[in-house]
């Protein structure tokens, strides 16, 4: 079997759920990774846009920014964040885009804090706060979110509702007035989350090799149904080849 | 007013146009075309208690927080994308409590300048309902009711009037924006006034259209023919501008598509040191802003050799072999 690093079995597992007809919103680092391999291993029809407006990007360098050139030379278009925005809130355009947010804080249903720990005025630590995470949460069709495991990460109530997953569960999104079809995958360094169909509460959808349910449980916040957890299956040595020397051959992202 | 006159130096320009308590508007996205010139000589002058406003931008917010001259923002993002996540300045003073700041999203910010660009009060989206964006105010409302410069409201919750159906429609409104003075660093403009931007436009043309004053920093003065050959690029025009400046390297350390990449020297090893600690940050405006003269004894300090070497690319718009890691 082949050797590879959790953060290339990330990359590729979340590569292997993007559908051909998929139009990605990215974000940087491994959201891009993650984008780049979909389209070069199993759904070259992708199409990948940035929320500042570049569509149809072709990578030759990977980006280390929403606005790098790197992403501007080679786009079938570049416009600015209203245009890129509207394609997201119109309801027939924005159907069809599956976005990848990060986050520091996430909760049982989804919900991201990108924000501020602590009391908001006075955070104890401050992030950069929404960007275009609030749009993507509230607008796109549907979205998943790269996180690192952690019990400081995963967290029963958010500090700052940044970014709405399900908000407090079942209804609450409709309820609320939000267009957008919600969180669908999480996808961390060493598990994968989906949330209830019923409940809108995440459980554990698979665990990589070498994981446990039992430990991943340990590494989360609140507690999550277990039940449902598969292992994952590693990657192969043709997706790893592809991922290495075609999606990021200068190790932007990826770790040498 | 009339185009005569527009053509200044950046000293100027920043005199007549940035006071103290000014609402004030920055163009650029993260590491890219952010107007750092401008910033290093609004710091420079010693202006404060501004009250800035973005979409989502890192280098020159954060210089301008550390700098002393800000005492609200307004924003969606404070980062440099991956060579800051959260800029440190701007994380910093949050913190201390010396900065209010006022949460919108990219999309909100977008549209508050957009409304301002087309003289309504307010425009309407679905981002952000059930969030925190729309529960959690910066300023608190005996704020707003205080000072008139803000809007009364952070934002306001309506039900869509035109709706037929029984299902929730509602939307957020959020206030314009009309600020005092925007600035934008642009790869060329003309002695009146009318810009070109080239590649990603992010809220520039908003921002501009929506302010009172708009000071531009260029690379490059250009004849007013020359920007007549492509019309469809100048995106905004000499009666919506104040003052042109021309100034190479005004974005630097960020990138300028087409003219320069951005400085990964600086902005991942240099900037991130010297804005984490408060006394090597002193050290860093003494010498590099108030230390200088202008914006060319600054490019001194850098070096030349060091800009040379970030130079773009004309194909691709930036340097493809410049060292990244």
């Amino acid at each position: 079997m082949a050797e590879y690093s959790l953060q290339e079995m990330t990359a590729i597992t979340a590569a292997r759920g993007v559908r051909n007809s998929d139009i990605i919103l990215c974000g940087t680092g491994i959201a891009t990774l993650a984008a780049i391999a979909a389209k070069k291993i199993t759904a070259p029809g992708v199409s990948i846009f940035f929320e500042t407006g570049a569509v149809d990007v072709q990578f030759k360098q990977m980006p280390l920014s929403l606005a790098d050139p790197r992403i501007m030379h080679g786009a079938i278009r570049l416009a600015g964040l209203a245009e890129s925005f509207a394609i997201i809130q119109n309801r027939t355009t924005g159907r069809n885009i599956l976005s990848i947010l990060g986050a520091a804080q996430i909760d049982p249903y989804g919900n991201l804090n990108s924000t501020a720990i602590g009391d908001f005025r006075r955070p104890k630590v401050r992030f950069s706060g929404s960007g275009g995470g609030c749009d993507i949460g509230s607008l796109a069709g549907r979205f998943w979110i790269f996180m690192e495991l952690g019990i400081r990460k995963f967290v029963e109530k958010v500090d700052y509702l940044t970014t709405p997953g399900f908000l407090d569960g079942p209804g609450a999104r409709e309820k609320a007035g939000l267009p957008g079809g919600g969180p669908e995958r999480v996808i961390t360094n060493k598990a994968t989350f989906r949330f209830d169909a019923e409940s809108r509460q995440m459980y554990l959808h698979s665990y990589y090799p070498g994981f446990t349910p039992a430990a991943i449980q340990a590494e989360v916040g609140f507690k999550i149904d277990l039940t449902r957890a598969v292992e994952e299956e590693p990657p192969t040595e043709h997706e790893l080849n592809i991922l290495r020397t075609q999606c990021d051959p200068d190790k932007m992202v990826l770790k040498s | 007013m009339g185009n005569a006159g527009k053509v200044m130096e950046l000293s100027e320009a920043v005199e007549r146009y940035v006071h103290d308590g000014a609402l004030i508007s920055f163009g650029g996205f993260s590491a890219t075309q952010c107007p750092l010139a401008a910033v290093h000589e609004i710091i420079r002058q010693r202006v404060r208690n501004l009250h800035a406003t973005s979409c989502s931008n890192g280098q020159a917010i954060d210089e301008l927080i550390g700098g002393g001259c800000v005492e609200r923002v307004d924003i969606a993002y404070g980062g440099t994308g991956r060579f800051a996540p959260t800029c440190f300045r701007f994380r910093r003073s949050a913190e201390k409590g010396e900065i209010a700041v006022e949460d919108y999203t990219n999309y909100q910010m977008t549209l508050r300048f957009m409304a301002g660009a087309m003289g309504v009060p307010f425009l309407p989206t679905y981002t952000s309902l059930g969030t925190d964006i729309v529960n959690k105010w910066g300023y608190s409302e005996e704020d707003r009711r205080e000072d008139p410069r803000l809007p009364p409201k952070k934002l306001v919750l309506m039900d869509n009037p035109f709706n037929r159906t029984e299902q929730v429609d509602r939307l957020v409104l959020v206030p314009a924006l009309q600020p005092d003075i925007t600035i934008l660093h642009a790869q060329k403009a003309d002695r009146c006034g009318n810009v070109q931007l080239l590649g990603l436009l992010y809220s520039d043309v908003e921002q501009a259209k929506a302010s009172k004053n708009v000071m531009i920093t260029c690379e490059q003065i250009v004849e007013t023919d020359d920007l007549r050959k492509d019309p469809d690029r100048n995106q905004i025009l000499s009666f919506q501008v104040s003052a042109v400046v021309e100034v190479p390297w005004g974005a630097y350390p960020t990138a300028l598509y087409r003219y320069y990449d951005y400085d990964p020297w600086f902005l991942r090893e240099f900037y991130p040191q010297v804005a984490k600690d408060d006394a090597q940050w002193e050290g860093y405006v003494a010498k590099y802003i108030h230390g200088v003269k202008n914006r060319a004894e600054f490019l001194e300090l850098i070096g030349r050799e060091r800009l040379e070497s970030l130079r773009a690319d004309e194909e691709v718009g930036y340097n493809p072999r410049l060292e990244r890691r």
